[in-house]
């Protein structure tokens, strides 16, 4: 069926369009484009003169299935995606048993499918059950679907086996993420390491464990010509280290979390298990060079890191507690509320970061832009719209928001995936 | 003044009028602790529960000891290591104890925070035993009575806290209480056992143990654990006792009067040698006196107040 999108105002990450356009869906693609498009027997939306971005895509999520179904599951998760935004979400294989071969990649689509609402692509893992001991059998990822590799929660530890990783996976011709954190540094660590570790008396991470891994995988990256993508960057250091070895043309991308751009370490003295995240919330000065990197293109996409706890799980004492906030629903409010309200960046550029930019890395060319023959993935945003975060407004499984009760710019009003409206706000 | 607080989680919200008003208050409990009959009447019919999730046994003896000086009736709510097991929710538990009409609650737990934790969910009034390297006020408290005892004050003098900084809530609630009353403190100890960014506390560090007694009135050591040596943060514990452990020769250029605290058990041989342990300069034991003292005083006040939802 087809869907005729009226008076939208187009907001690509190349600029927003003038003049309001109707937008008509057919067999899920963006069939065309004009300023008015007669209704004939199509279904008939009118934006009245809303925003209509490319549907969010983010790099990074946990959907938890299969094993902690009482987390998230790819239904529950994809439905949170899309009240968030997001029609492309590709989530992290660690996941028990780990998504490490080609018949739990089926097995996730198949899931997907039947969930029916958005595109959720699984990332497999880079070693087999992320032990560190064997490569994944990446050509038979790849044609199951995979197109990112990742031993997410952790780093590929050694250095030799990420470099043999690096090597197969340039052949195959399949992006790896990584995790950025030394695990004999970070050790015991729950909050970032500094004056407020110190006062509270918990062990420190130190940025440094982000650091030393960063440096290393651009190395290994240079060294053998290839590419990285780098997860949750959230320290100035790494920024300036992605920022030297772009200038040296090594072939880096990087994402920032909207946490990371939001929050620092201070919050954690109110011990709310909910801002225990990993890496950990950072100082005020790495919340602003990650802003400048995002600004001056250093760091290419906002991923949420998407990372669903019981509250069982949660409510056990900070330093207990698993690691991990939820995302996706309050990601454009972050985007809009800490980036396009403070002048970071403008609402098209925010448009690059949470759509444009991802969507390249992973190379899903047909999407990240709203124009004729492009995926019908768009989102309806208001984003004047105030709100406040309530947690029985989530429609995650989990609740495990640190922004429970903070008022966000920016809403989320439609969302349609393949042509096909996916959530439509209250 | 008066008393307000329901619950007592650090020395670091407190202020030098309630640190003082605590210590004033253990002055006069501390005579019933003599007294052939050692009981007051002031929490008749209160029920205190001392829920650890941590091993403990001197702290957990002398808040048994407070409470039941005072009337009190107390239970011992031991969660042993097997059955914190993974999952089991702290909350849970003291929910349940609190489900029984209890009104105070002490509480130590391996985790920095979870006092705090308590205190958000429950109607009893919370006292922290010790939480992760967080924060043990109660010990930091007899520790400030027992100097303010033996010096007359605390403002003014020079304190210095030797040892495992990193892991210790002593230290950390001692360097609250004891420049919140107007001391210097010094922190000596191994670099790697150091916490960073510490001298944002208002304190100063010093690696060179010879250096520190010179210059001060008191001296803290802390316990060092063993398994430290094992985690890499320490070569060995032959080097540990020579650098930072105290004997009698390396006293010998300390002030006539200074006082050599611990918050026990102590090592000996390590930090502390047996001579200097039980040597004239030595409050250790009385330390352990005051500690009922004080504890008394803390229960008593607490028990004065309402609880107030946090917000």
């Amino acid at each position: 069926m087809s869907l005729l999108i009226k008076n939208a105002i187009i907001v690509n990450a190349d600029g927003e369009a003038k003049g309001s356009k109707d937008i008509l869906l057919e067999k899920g693609v963006i069939a065309r484009i004009a300023s008015s498009i007669p209704s004939e027997n199509f279904k008939v939306v009118d934006v009245e003169g809303k925003k209509v971005l490319p549907g969010l895509v983010d790099l990074h999520a946990h959907f938890r299935e299969p094993g902690r179904e009482d987390k998230e599951t790819i239904e529950t998760g994809s439905r949170a995606a899309a009240k968030g935004g997001f029609t492309t979400v590709m989530c992290m294989p660690n996941t028990s048993p780990v998504i490490d071969n080609a018949m739990m990649v089926d097995a996730i689509f198949q899931k997907v499918r039947r969930a029916g609402l958005i595109n959720v692509i699984p990332i497999g893992a880079i070693t087999k059950g992320q032990q560190d001991q064997e490569l994944v059998d990446m050509f038979e990822m790849k044609k199951a679907g995979c197109l990112a590799l990742s031993d997410d929660g952790k780093s590929v530890n050694s250095s030799q086996m990420m470099r043999l990783a690096f090597e197969y996976a340039k052949m195959v011709d399949i992006l790896l993420i990584e995790h950025c954190q030394d695990p004999d540094l970070s050790a015991g660590g729950v909050m970032n390491e500094g004056y407020h570790s110190t006062l509270l008396g918990m062990k420190g991470d130190p940025g440094l464990s982000e650091i030393v891994i960063v440096a290393r995988d651009i190395e290994l990256a240079k060294y053998l010509d290839t590419r990285v993508h780098l997860a949750h960057i959230s320290l100035k250091r790494s920024v300036e280290l992605i920022r030297q070895a772009k200038a040296q043309g090594v072939k880096v991308t990087a994402e920032v979390c909207p946490h990371h751009f939001s929050l620092t370490e201070e919050i954690v003295k109110s011990f709310d298990p909910n801002a225990k995240v990993n890496p950990p919330l950072r100082t005020q000065e790495d919340v602003d060079a990650v802003k400048k990197g995002l600004k001056d293109g250093t760091l290419d996409c906002i991923a949420t890191d998407h990372a669903p706890h019981t509250q069982e799980d949660k409510e056990v004492g900070f330093g207990d507690a698993p690691f991990g906030m939820i995302g996706l629903e309050t990601a454009f409010g972050l985007g809009v509320s800490e980036l396009v309200d403070k002048k970071v960046l403008s609402l098209p550029q925010l448009v690059e970061k949470m759509s444009a930019a991802p969507a390249k890395i992973v190379g899903l060319e047909a999407k990240g832009v709203v124009a004729e023959g492009f995926d019908a993935d768009l989102v309806v945003v208001d984003v004047e719209r105030e709100w406040e975060v309530k947690a029985e407004d989530f429609v995650s499984k989990s609740k495990n928001s640190p922004f429970i009760g903070k008022a966000l710019k920016g809403c989320v009003e439609k969302t349609i995936c393949g042509g096909k409206i996916v959530y439509e706000s209250k | 003044m008066d008393w307000t607080r329901h619950d007592l989680l650090d020395l670091q919200d407190l202020t030098r009028e309630e640190i003082e008003l605590i210590l004033e208050t253990a002055k006069s409990f501390k005579e019933v602790s003599t007294r052939d009959v050692k009981k007051v009447p002031a929490l008749r019919g209160k029920t205190i529960v001392m829920l650890f999730f941590e091993s403990s046994t001197r702290t957990r003896a002398s808040f048994e000891l407070a409470a039941k000086r005072l009337s009190a009736d107390t239970i011992n709510f031991s969660v042993g290591a097997s059955s914190v097991s993974k999952g089991e929710s702290v909350l849970d538990t003291a929910k349940n104890i609190e489900a029984m009409n209890v009104d105070m609650i002490v509480v130590r737990h391996k985790s920095a925070g979870v006092p705090q934790m308590l205190r958000d969910h429950l109607d009893s009034a919370v006292i922290n035993a010790g939480d992760g390297c967080r924060a043990h006020p109660t010990q930091a408290l007899l520790d400030l009575f027992t100097i303010q005892e033996k010096k007359g004050r605390v403002e003014g003098l020079d304190v210095a806290i030797v040892g495992d900084i990193l892991h210790s809530r002593v230290a950390r609630s001692n360097i609250f209480g004891l420049t919140k009353l107007g001391a210097r403190v010094t922190l000596c100890g191994p670099s790697t056992l150091m916490p960073k960014d510490i001298e944002k506390l208002g304190v100063t560090v010093d690696y060179d143990l010879k250096n520190v007694i010179k210059k001060v009135d008191v001296l803290m050591m802390l316990r060092l654990q063993i398994e430290r040596q094992r985690e890499k943060f320490l070569p060995s514990m032959r080097e540990y006792a020579r650098e930072f452990g105290v004997n009698k020769e390396k006293l010998k250029g300390a002030k006539k009067d200074i006082l050599i605290m611990h918050p026990g058990p102590t090592n000996r041989g390590v930090e502390l040698s047996a001579d200097v342990a039980d040597g004239e300069c030595s409050v250790i034991l009385e330390q352990v006196t005051n500690g009922v003292a004080v504890r008394m005083a803390v229960l008593y006040l607490l028990a004065g107040t309402k609880h107030e939802p946090a917000e």
